[in-house]
């Protein structure tokens, strides 16, 4: 168990939202409102709100940033399918997790893998199991195989690990392009064939509910943040790509020359292509808006909205009694939420710096970037970007807070 | 200053709505029966709790707030710690039966964006009962909980509880305000323990009263909670931002 979860933990989704699963007469558990409940945190400060673990960690494929590759010399581990079943339902009795999140090594070949993680979530439910499952797609496995797994699971994914064919092909010479985007589709065309079966026939039995997502590993290879974040918006384009996780790479194989030697994994790169990746996903930036020819790569001192916002002084100050809500979601320092509650509130007085404040709006950041009834001082207009950019950065060095960046979590 | 004195019930501070209106005469302080009376003071009333005078005040209030706006109201009375809150929860309802729309989304009201702070902090300590709640399967295969919660919010998890668990039988216990749910397959009835002698009250089960493979499965929790960190990420501070020391008594991974 301990070698199995180690193994699997530099896989970065903790999210278990998206599915409501009622429980069935007398039956075990139940996935509410869509919304993962972190159950516990783990040291590093991620959510454990599944149980994240392989079947086994053996593996015959060798992809050059995994811990599993077969020539790494590691100590190997296998859980029965009945174990993993037991396991699952006992943690999940003593409300310590939501569900299930298993992968595996590739053992013997990707089916026989893949038919093994299928039997673990079908034995789960026909013991009226309702909680959470998350199976991770083996690279190359048959459309029955997948088609079968999405009968049970809740989620699918399939990692794609890195953003480019040709790096993918010296790093990981056993797996394709191919391999990944196939099962990517039999999972999308599944989804949307149930769709249709369950227009007929409502109690038709619904096909991964929380739909698929995807994973990339940040800083293992020469790829741009333009690449990664078109690759993303590429994949976001299909409605049932819910998600996109990116990992900072973590050097588990310092011994592989085909790979950078780094002390550190690239915590606030990470952090800041999620931010990104939030950005187009809630606050309807377009991917070119946030990464370009002319700026291929997010900058590592500010957030991408505050660093898009410095280079469009044009747009602002933005003047909060008025300005359409999908502005407001432009500004510095307000939220999805207090865009929405400036657009409820106002509609009952003009509003004052003080009840921003009140409302959640991060002043110190906002007041550039803003007019409102009292407010308008010292803009972005009045001052220089670069000037701003300078203000807004001090504070924050002295905190330190980029030595430790926070990591995302799913919004509700 | 008018002073009403009640019972320090949801149903009294609804009577001293009712009461308030009857008699146009609105209360500027709220208090206990049994608390002492200030030195100076226009006037004092003392409201009778009453059920139909509270029900008509509800039925008044639904018509003029959504369901989510009655929910906050509700909840927040759980609310501990805040000696405002009944004063404020006054004011809000007095102001939402005034106005001629419904007043729940003007937070520009400095009352109405305090309620919905108060209900906030309520729904966060909701949430971390539903987070933290550690199940112990005792030898009678009952699943135990004990928790301390800031607010009285118990009542409000109960239902996710019935819903997700109802293949087992289950108690989780509020150690500081001494009551809690008992699950037996078939409802939810509240209750107090009054063997002061036994295991339950310590919070965490001894061998004897722990099923057999308990210890098993805590160990197996144990374990996969140290596994599952990344050594290189270790991050102290957020940990204990998310997962706030008070919780830790009962969370078998930090024992
Ligand atoms: S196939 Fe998966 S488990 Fe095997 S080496 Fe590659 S990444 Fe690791």
């Amino acid at each position: 168990m301990k070698i199995l979860a180690e193994s699997a933990k530099y896989d970065v989704s903790c999210s278990s939202s998206g599915t409501v699963r009622r429980n069935t007469n007398g039956g075990l558990g139940n996935t509410v409102g869509g919304i993962g409940i972190c159950h516990s945190f783990a040291e590093d400060g991620r959510c454990i709100s599944l149980l994240k673990i392989m079947l086994t960690n053996n593996c015959m494929y060798d992809c050059a940033y995994c811990i599993n590759r077969r020539s790494n010399d590691i100590p190997r581990a296998t859980l029965s399918v009945s174990e993993l079943v037991t396991l699952t339902i006992e943690f999940y009795r003593r409300n310590y997790i939501e569900g299930l999140f298993l992968s595996s090594g590739v053992l013997r070949n990707p089916d026989y893998t893949m038919e093994r993680l299928v039997k673990v979530a079908k034995d789960l439910r026909s013991q009226y199991f309702n909680g959470y499952i998350h199976l991770k797609s083996i690279p190359g496995a048959s459309r029955e195989l997948v088609t079968e797994a999405g009968l049970y699971a809740d989620r699918l994914s399939v990692n794609i690990e890195i953003p480019n064919e040709q790096s993918l092909k010296l790093l990981a010479p056993e797996k394709s392009f191919d391999s990944i985007f196939q099962p990517m589709k039999f999972i999308h065309q599944g989804i949307l064939e149930n769709g249709e079966e369950r227009k007929k026939f409502r109690g038709a039995p619904r096909f991964v509910p929380a739909g698929q997502s995807t994973q990339m590993i940040v800083g293992a290879t020469p790829e741009t943040d333009q690449d990664i974040l078109y690759l993303s918006s590429a994949l976001y384009k299909r409605p049932t790509m819910r998600r996109v996780y990116y990992s900072g790479y973590v050097a588990v194989n310092s011994y592989d020359t085909r790979l950078p030697a780094l002390q550190q994994p690239p915590l606030v790169r990470e952090n800041r292509l999620y931010q990104a990746d939030w950005l187009m996903r809630f606050y309807q930036f377009k991917v070119e808006e946030i990464v370009n020819d002319a700026f291929p790569n997010l900058d590592l001192d500010v957030d991408p909205k505050l660093s898009w916002a410095l280079r469009h002084p044009e747009f602002f100050p933005v003047d909060i009694n008025r300005a359409d809500y999908e502005m407001l979601l432009r500004v510095p320092g307000i939220g999805v939420k207090s865009a929405k509650l400036i657009v409820m509130s106002r509609q009952y007085g003009a509003l004052t710096s003080f009840q921003l404040k009140k409302i959640g709006v991060v002043m110190k950041k906002a007041q550039y970037f803003i007019t409102c009834r009292e407010l308008p001082i010292m803009s972005i207009q009045e001052l220089k970007p670069e000037i701003v950019k300078n203000l807004l950065l001090t504070p924050k060095h002295k905190k330190g807070i980029f030595n430790q960046p926070e990591l995302p979590f799913d919004p509700i | 200053m008018i002073i009403f004195t009640y019972d320090k019930t949801f149903e009294g501070l609804l009577t001293c709505l009712f009461d308030a209106y009857a008699g146009k005469v609105f209360p500027d302080v709220l208090q206990e029966e049994t608390s002492l009376l200030p030195l100076f003071y226009d006037g004092v009333y003392s409201i009778v709790s009453d059920p139909t005078k509270a029900e008509r005040v509800w039925k008044g209030l639904q018509k003029k707030l959504s369901p989510t706006a009655l929910t906050m109201l509700s909840a927040s009375w759980l609310a501990d710690g805040f000696p405002e809150r009944d004063m404020l929860l006054f004011r809000v309802m007095h102001k939402a039966i005034d106005a001629p729309k419904t007043i729940e989304l003007n937070f520009g009201d400095a009352d109405v964006l305090q309620l919905s702070r108060i209900y906030k902090q309520v729904r966060y300590e909701r949430m971390r009962v539903i987070q933290f709640v550690r199940f112990q399967k005792s030898a009678d295969e009952t699943y135990f909980a004990a928790f301390e919660p800031q607010h009285n919010v118990l009542p409000l998890t109960i239902d996710h509880f019935q819903n997700r668990f109802a293949g087992q039988k289950w108690l989780i216990y509020d150690m500081n305000r001494q009551y809690g749910y008992y699950y037996d397959l078939k409802s939810v009835s509240e209750i107090t323990i009054t063997d002061k002698g036994t295991p339950l009250l310590k919070g965490i089960l001894d061998d004897q009263s722990m099923a057999e493979d308990e210890r098993l499965f805590q160990k197996l929790w144990k374990t996969y909670f140290k596994a599952i960190a990344i050594k290189e990420r270790t991050n102290p501070r957020k940990h204990r931002q998310d997962m706030p020391v008070r919780y830790w008594k009962y969370l078998i991974e930090k024992q």
